[in-house]
């Protein structure tokens, strides 16, 4: 086993492992995510129904969808779809929420401050660094395309 | 003195300590697997009235080590020497378990091979004379290991086919100097061997190279064939590792296949209970051989059994700076009779 030759064994291993089942994948994130986007305008055509402006409505509906988020990973029920879905389930802001719920919920035993708050971000944090990041970037090229130059 | 080492890495034990009991606690998911009737006690949730997964697997261990003493009809004091690990950072499921009782300690961290580790060295102390009885207690729990490996539980994410199950479980043994069997014969210790695979997601491919090793190993070192077994059986390999491992024993030209076996295969029902490629952790080979596979043992519908616990031995750290998976296995061979 010392003479393993260790390129050859990962090729060799790479064939011994069950593809994922793609199609499958993609045809339930499509449903689930779509099915979540659906009810995000669903919710946005009420707030505005209800009087809301344009912007108001939008983000009305994101905090709406974020609490949803929190609310069906705090009962157990959005890792299950999170399975099934996937991406579908963890790309929308619902995924977002399920990102920080979760952790927040793992870590209540170590804690207020060094487990909850601190852990809260261990898997958002980097969202949130490199979204805000590229945000300030992107702000800056454009504020030097359109005022500076 | 006598000399008891035999080839390369094999110790034949002239005094072969006898395993006089053994006790198995596990989760809910493993109390609903096959293997259901061979357990002692079974959780009806992973938490055990305890304030955390930490505090149930911590329990699971000292409740296990008093199981087996009661079962065997012995008390703290009669024990030498307690041999425990776990999966867990500073294996503090072992540690704070023997803070409750007072038998003297030795931790081990063999990652999911440390079934086989503590009866290597327990064996071999009783067969030196150095202790009489020794308790060998090893346990894994899946919420415990998953936040400490991957993520939080109710984070949704969606695992390979190649990943494993960790198994909520905790098996001891007790090993001494008499008793009626079954013994511990032989011990082949492993070397750390490195594939070079760094998909913790694929931990069977990882270590499959390493149990080829150590039973190869043995084989050279005693001059056994897999026929002289009635069963060989790695730790927790799964469904990749098993094929890998016997691939790469048939093109050594051992073939296996009629007497191989994975406790990560053996404790869940893989399609039923959703595992993907089957059962992992320390917890895994410590409650399979220390329920289903001691009780056919006893009832003598295996007689020879080579138990090679497989482990691997990475961290969280070493995978995030890019370092791959090394793997290690241990073997002990375990017969109904004395060598």
């Amino acid at each position: 086993m010392d003479k393993l030759n260790k390129k050859e064994y990962k090729k060799y291993v790479k064939e011994k492992v069950p593809k994922p089942t793609y199609a499958r994948n993609i045809f339930w994130a499509f449903i689930v995510g779509g099915l979540i986007c659906t009810l995000g305008q669903v919710i946005t055509n009420w707030f505005s129904h209800m009087g809301a402006s344009e912007k108001i409505a939008g983000s009305a509906t994101s905090i709406t969808l974020i609490f949803l988020g929190a609310l069906l990973t705090g009962i157990g029920v959005y890792d299950k779809i999170s399975k099934k879905a996937g991406a579908g389930a963890a790309v929308p802001i619902t995924g977002f929420a399920n990102s920080i719920v979760a952790p927040a919920m793992e870590f209540r035993r170590e804690g207020l401050i060094f487990g909850v708050a601190a852990k809260m971000f261990i898997i958002a944090g980097p969202v949130l660094v490199y979204g805000i990041g590229t945000s300030v970037v992107v702000g800056l090229i454009y504020l030097l395309l359109t005022k500076g130059l | 003195m006598e000399n008891k080492r035999m080839g390369k890495r094999t110790i034949k034990l002239v005094n072969s300590p006898s395993i006089i009991n053994t006790a198995t606690i596990v989760g809910p998911k493993e109390g609903d697997g096959p293997l259901r009737e061979y357990f002692d006690i079974i959780l009806e949730d992973d938490l055990w009235e305890q304030e955390s997964w930490e505090k149930c697997e911590k329990k699971m261990q000292e409740e296990a080590i008093r199981l087996v003493l009661t079962k065997a009809n012995l008390t703290e004091n009669e024990i030498d020497y307690l041999f425990s690990g776990d999966l867990l950072n500073q294996i503090i499921s072992s540690a704070y378990a023997a803070r409750q009782i007072s038998i003297p300690f030795f931790g081990l961290y063999g990652a999911c091979s440390t079934m086989s580790e503590s009866l290597s060295l327990g064996a071999m102390l009783i067969d030196g004379g150095f202790a009489n009885n020794i308790i060998c207690s090893t346990s894994s729990h899946f919420s415990t290991a998953e936040r400490q490996y991957r993520f939080p539980l109710e984070y949704g994410s969606q695992r390979p086919f190649s990943s494993q199950w960790t198994v909520t479980g905790c098996g001891a043994s007790l090993l001494s100097s008499s008793g009626e069997g079954p013994y511990i014969n032989y011990v082949t210790t492993g070397k750390v061997i490195d594939p070079g695979i760094n998909d913790v997601n694929n931990m069977g491919a990882a270590m499959a190279p390493a149990a080829v090793d150590t039973i190869m190993q043995h084989f050279k070192d005693t001059g056994f064939n897999p026929d002289d077994y009635d069963m060989i059986l790695t730790g927790d390999l799964g469904a990749v590792g098993k094929s890998v491992l016997l691939d790469i024993m048939d093109s050594q030209g051992y073939d296996l296949s009629k007497v191989y076996d994975d406790c990560g295969m053996k404790i869940f029902d893989n399609l039923r209970q959703d595992v993907h490629a089957g059962a992992s952790g320390c917890g895994c080979s410590a409650s399979v051989f220390n329920g289903y596979i001691y009780s056919e043992l006893k009832s003598r519908n295996i007689d020879k059994l080579l138990l090679v616990s497989t482990g691997a031995l990475h961290s969280s750290t070493s995978t995030l700076q890019g370092e791959t998976i090394p793997g290690i296995a241990h073997a002990v061979s375990i017969s109904n009779f004395k060598n």
